[in-house]
């Protein structure tokens, strides 16, 4: 490689590093997609027995359940995690094989709200129920 | 052509005619592997599982509103589609949920060989059969 080949670049290796990548943000989005992933192995498996547990329940049953502190706050757990993993999952699938600019970028904003309204709906449900039994 | 990146797809055989290059692996001549297929099948079960997320948030929000509510959710559920559904993403749930297990362990640079690989991915189809023929057992028995 010359040296007289390539333009002179004044800015240091980490700063042209910084905010690359397809999502222009490093390494944030594929950290998070991990850290939710771990968080969502305990609480899948206990969230599969307590649902169970409940099948066939009545909505008294239900809202019993949800009342104790530990699962509403488990419960809570379970959806944040969950629709944190899934929006950045959906992100990188919309990403994949959505190729036009306009379309793609709307198609990430409905599904940001779609998701993050579905999450907020579920929180207020356990919320009230965890409140007001 | 409505893409610069375009110019870069073409491309001249050695006999000079201007050809298109194809794109490697090329999804229709690539022959499916374990590999290849249980990546997708990870995509495609995740996919799945958020229209399932749809169906907690339902039970959750009618569980906080009245009982009329939640008796239409628990007829969905009870319901022959409503199991046919909850099989579904019983099975996305424990595919997702072990391939996922994989991932993690790739992450850490652990099971890269082919063979390993290879044998991970048996792994992951043995589990999830295991895992969502147990869940249903328990599931029938508790009914």
């Amino acid at each position: 490689m010359s040296e007289k080949a390539s333009p002179a670049i004044m800015r240091s290796m980490l700063g042209r590093a910084r905010g690359l990548g397809s999502a222009k943000s490093g390494t944030g989005h594929w950290w998070a997609q991990r850290v939710t992933a771990f968080a969502l192995l305990p609480l899948v498996l206990w969230f599969v027995c307590a649902a169970i547990r409940l099948a066939g329940a009545m909505r008294a049953d239900v809202a019993h359940w949800a009342a104790d502190p530990l699962v509403a706050t488990l419960l809570v757990s379970l959806v944040l995690a969950m629709f944190h993993h899934m929006r950045l999952g959906l992100q990188v699938v919309i990403e994949d094989y959505i190729h036009a600019e306009r379309p793609r970028l709307a198609w990430l904003l409905v599904m940001q709200g779609v998701t993050g309204l579905l999450g907020l709906a579920a929180i207020i449900a356990i919320l009230k129920l965890a409140f007001t039994g | 052509m409505t893409d610069t990146r375009e110019a870069l797809m073409v491309a001249r055989t050695s006999d000079g005619r201007t050809v298109r290059r194809p794109l490697s692996p090329h999804l229709q001549v690539y022959r499916p592997q374990i590999t290849s297929t249980m990546s997708i099948f990870h995509r495609i079960t995740g996919v799945a599982l958020a229209a399932g997320a749809l169906l907690l948030v339902w039970f959750l929000v009618a569980a906080a509103t009245s009982d009329a509510a939640f008796g239409r959710v628990a007829w969905f559920i009870g319901s022959p589609v409503g199991y046919l559904l909850l099989f579904g993403w019983t099975v996305a749930l424990w595919y997702h949920f072990c391939n996922g297990i994989r991932h993690l362990f790739w992450d850490f640079g652990k099971g890269f060989e082919l063979p390993q690989v290879h044998a991970s991915g048996k792994a992951v189809f043995a589990a999830t059969a295991v895992l969502t023929v147990l869940t249903w057992i328990v599931i029938l028995a508790a009914r």
